[in-house]
């Protein structure tokens, strides 16, 4: 105990007294993976957040940075924390020029705070990510999590310009720049994407900023088969219509959506429920633009709908408003799958999109061998979010959850699609490895890692790929 | 040592893919920069083991190695700044495999940017990255550079369409990073490896994302009395949250020359023209054509004209992209910069840059991408005029650093190369440079790969000795 309190009052010599907690209540907020911290440190500047890590280094103690913590369950367990660093001091937009279409934002900046100036301007950053609502733009980088505008926006990767973080050295580093197109020097910004806290502690990030679509409207194309669903989905994708979003919805999911919705605290603005029919997979197309555009699509999609009379579909045309509650719960969809089952194991799996079909009969196929309930929600670029429900924290049912995730990620690597399991109990992460199966690039990430980090600093083992 | 290495080398490779004669070797000290530095041996392969043996054989000898596509590159950064093997991936030239399902391509680093676009055509798709290079420029070239053009406006640079790479390392290793999908578990490795110049691995094989033909597209051309009311419009269609597909500026001293060579329709009396384009569903595109018509107008554009049809549209195009090659009837040899500003600061910075043109001597023209605040700044000097081309380069880096000044970057799909290396510290700290180095080095810690590229001397691989040569007018030191 007293090295701990030696550590936490050296610490508070370091960046100040009332940057470092060690009361063990608030430590226990901070817990990884049923791992406690000794002290947590709360910079309000890069600076310090720099000497934290400095002093981090000098003491051979292993750091996690933090925001909001709503994703710190993913990743392997680490092997060693000694010390949360909570980032959310640092919550400045450092730089907005709508003009230029550029936003410079501090890493514990809650996405609302930047999100409201954007409206103010029509514009937007497309990171509506689970729980982005009560996240840390840094969290929401280094989580490195998607949002179902990737169809049309890409990912972070296609937007993030430049960052400013500490390495493991305990020094403010830079990368990229404030302007939309740049290659000067290394990439390096975009290895903090999923990252999850081990190369750096994100302290500052630049991004590119898009226009908000003058209007857009919702689609939901409902067939009782899958492989309808999917044939659909094609024929969307061959159309020229350019969505911004299309996913997926299982039945259960929807299910689950309309149980939200019953529990909501605010009424609807447009109730989903009796909306859709029960029993069918949801095609869910979200098109953007000018409301000629949006019109458009509407006799598109009627179009399509009307060569398919015979599939038993049912097309369900949302307005602007009607849709938002939908879309903010496909959006959701993963807080609201471990808010009504915490010991859900929730895999993301990426493939080509021809190969899902085929992928998810044999997912549906393996979770009922284990007698596991399942929900799948799939973004039609090739992204799958399959989740695994336990219907009660026994033995048993743990162990079925142990051998069905064993059993995905090597169908996974048969089908050549990557996945992982960033959301799961932590008693399953000593079973299976949450980064799957066996990669080849494993020794060029850990020459990175070392790179980055020399000492592993920053959270140790929370990314350990397979060699 | 080298004819040791070049007879192992064409025992490898055969002799016909193998040149060590100087009349031979003198080809590719250039690119489309103003750097030079001759290779000691060029080789030819045709495989991803033909690659990695080389590395070995290199490796072997302490020789560096530089990879080269087509050498159209403005930075120099395929040159042999200190000698050694350079490899020329021109016969690695196969799309190995086409996906129109799944809007993917697999190809080695040699095929020409076009060439993907082309046999993509036929299922509606196309290879997004068009610099204007493209119909010479090879994929593993903008690989390399992280490459950029026109239309990167709206679809963005090379990196945002690569999903996985195979790589060779110095030591010959053979790695695949990526997945043909996009996400793979782990960093971003590709996000990292696209755009590092060949300075941490040679790139053999290359999974990109196609893009879908749009339904729609309409080229305008707005005309101008005066380049601050063509830049003052690029800044309104911007604020106004218009997304051109591409979006290009061509001042009137560029356009007229421009106008004598391919005679695209520029109007040669005009001071600047805009060349825009959106695309997109027919809905979409009259709509945003008529925006965009509306501020070049309020922008006192003396017209705008609209391409009635596609060759139309091709001509003009054409007058974009064959734009340097019109600058040569005018000079010896020109300087075309390539630097990047916010787009707002696009007016000051364009009469700056006439300034810094005033106060060195030269007329300096800009043909660039302006949606992106991407320019390129054109010095026209003679080579053999060895005090005309120390002011060129005094010229060029004073315009880079006013980029930079207004918050700008050295390079925007160019790379920083031996062009502008030792301007990184404008931007980079020693601590930025401590850590890019410890990355380079994770990966090439003996400096095989392009040497003397992107870190200024002395903060990259150590004090790299430059190799005497005789002294050459045009050549920089």
């Amino acid at each position: 105990m007293s090295s701990i309190v030696n550590f936490a009052s050296r610490l508070e010599s370091a960046i100040g007294g009332s940057h470092v907690i060690a009361d063990p209540a608030v430590c226990a907020e901070y817990a990884v993976d049923e791992i406690t911290p000794s002290a947590v440190a709360k910079p309000t500047s890069a600076g310090q957040a720099a000497e934290t890590v400095r002093f981090a280094a000098l003491e051979k103690l292993a750091l996690i940075p933090c925001g909001n913590r709503t994703k710190l369950g993913i990743g392997m367990p680490p092997t060693r924390y000694d010390l949360a660093l909570d980032m959310t001091g640092l919550n400045q937009i450092a730089h907005y020029d709508p003009g230029d279409l550029t936003l410079s934002v501090d890493a514990g900046t809650n996405f609302n705070e930047f999100a409201v100036p954007l409206y103010n301007q029509k514009q937007f950053l497309p990171l509506s990510v689970p729980f982005y609502f009560e996240s840390t733009i840094g969290g929401i980088i280094a989580s490195g999590v998607d949002s179902s505008l990737r169809h049309s926006y890409g990912t972070a990767r296609d937007f993030l310009i430049g960052a400013e973080f500490v390495d493991g050295t305990g020094r403010l580093c830079k990368s990229g720049g404030r302007v939309v197109k740049n290659v000067t020097g290394y990439d390096l910004h975009k290895l903090l994407i999923g990252s999850i806290g081990t190369l750096a502690v994100i302290t500052r990030l630049n991004f590119r900023t898009f226009p908000a679509a003058p209007a857009s409207r919702g689609f939901v194309a409902s067939f009782p088969s899958l492989e309808d669903a999917l044939a659909f989905r094609s024929l969307v994708e061959a159309s020229p219509l350019r969505p911004s979003s299309i996913e997926l919805v299982s039945p259960p999911l929807l299910q689950l959506f309309l149980e939200a919705e019953k529990n909501a605290a605010e009424p609807p603005l447009s109730p989903l429920h009796e909306k859709f029919p029960n029993d069918s997979w949801h095609l869910c197309v979200s098109v953007e633009g000018t409301p000629e555009v949006c019109d458009r699509a509407t006799r598109e999609f009627e179009k399509l709908a009307a060569s398919l009379e015979a599939k038993k579909m049912q097309l369900t045309i949302l307005g602007e408003n009607e849709g938002a509650d939908l879309w903010h719960y496909i959006g959701q969809a993963i807080p609201l799958l471990l808010e009504s089952c915490p010991s859900a194991a929730i895999f993301k799996i990426t493939l080509l999109p021809n190969r899902m079909s085929a992928l998810l009969s044999q997912l549906r196929a393996l979770a009922g061998q284990a007698s596991l309930d399942h929900v799948t929600l799939a973004r039609s670029c090739g992204v799958v979010y399959f989740a695994l429900l336990p219907r009660t924290d026994d033995a048993n049912s743990f162990d079925r959850l142990g051998q069905a995730a064993s059993a995905i990620f090597a169908l996974c690597t048969k089908e050549n699609a990557s996945a992982t399991l960033p959301w799961c109990p932590t008693a399953m992460k000593r079973r299976v490895n949450v980064w799957g199966t066996r990669r080849t690039d494993f020794a060029v990430q850990h020459k990175l890692k070392f790179a980055f980090d020399p000492q592993n600093l920053f959270a140790p083992g929370r990314l350990t790929l397979n060699a | 040592m080298y004819s040791i290495l070049v007879r192992e080398l064409e025992k490898l490779l055969g002799s016909s893919s193998v040149l060590s004669r100087q009349e031979d070797l003198v080809l590719y000290e250039y690119d489309g920069s103003v750097e030079k530095g001759r290779p000691d041996v060029v080789v030819f392969p045709t495989s991803t083991e033909h690659v990695s043996g080389i590395v070995k054989l290199a490796a072997k000898h302490n020789v560096p190695i530089v990879g080269r596509g087509a050498g159209t590159g403005l930075s120099g950064g395929a040159l042999a700044r200190t000698g050694g093997v350079m490899i020329v991936f021109a016969r690695m030239n196969r799309i190995l495999a086409l996906d129109p399902e799944n809007q993917r391509a697999v190809v080695q680093p040699g095929v020409v940017n076009s060439e993907l676009t082309r046999a993509a055509e036929p299922y509606g798709l196309y290879f997004a990255p068009d610099p204007s290079s493209q119909k010479s420029c090879t994929i593993g070239g903008n690989v390399a550079e992280n490459a950029g053009g026109p239309h990167t406006l709206a679809y963005g640079v090379t990196s945002n369409h690569v999903t996985a790479l195979e790589l060779v390392l110095p030591d010959g290793e053979v790695v695949r990073i990526g997945s043909a999908q996009g996400d793979a578990p782990g960093y971003d490795l590709t996000g990292l490896f696209v755009g590092s110049e060949g300075t941490l691995a040679l790139v053999t094989e290359i999974t990109v994302k196609l893009s879908c033909k749009p339904e729609a597209i309409k080229t305008l051309l707005a005309i101008y009395d005066s380049v601050d009311d063509a830049a003052e419009t690029v800044v309104d269609i911007t604020g106004r949250a218009i997304t051109p597909s591409a979006c290009e500026m061509l001042d009137g001293w560029t356009l007229r020359t421009v106008e004598d060579f391919v005679h695209a329709g520029f109007p040669r009396d005009s001071a600047a023209v805009l060349l825009l384009e959106v695309e997109g569903l027919a809905e979409a595109v009259a709509a945003q054509a008529a925006t965009i018509t509306e501020v070049c107008n309020a922008h006192h554009a003396r017209e705008v004209r609209v391409a009635r049809d596609n060759t139309e549209r091709e001509l003009l195009w054409k007058g974009r992209k064959n734009a340097f090659g019109a600058l040569g009837r005018l000079a010896p040899n020109n300087y075309v910069l390539d630097g990047v500003i916010p787009r707002t600061k696009l007016p000051q910075t364009l009469r700056r840059i006439q300034e810094i043109g005033k106060q060195y001597g030269f007329d300096i023209g800009n043909i660039f991408h302006a949606g992106d605040g991407n320019l390129h700044p054109i010095v026209l000097y003679d080579p053999r005029d060895k005090a005309q081309f120390e002011r060129a380069l005094k010229a060029s880096s004073e315009i880079i650093r006013y980029c930079v000044e207004v918050g700008g970057a050295l390079t925007g799909e160019h790379g920083v190369g031996m062009e502008k290396s030792e301007l990184m510290p404008l931007l980079f700290s020693d601590v930025d440079f401590d850590l890019m180095r410890r990355v380079h080095d994770a990966f090439n810690p003996n400096c095989a790969l392009n040497p003397g590229k992107i870190f200024p001397l002395g903060k990259g691989c150590g004090e790299i000795r430059l190799r005497p040569r005789p002294e050459k007018a045009g050549a920089r030191k």
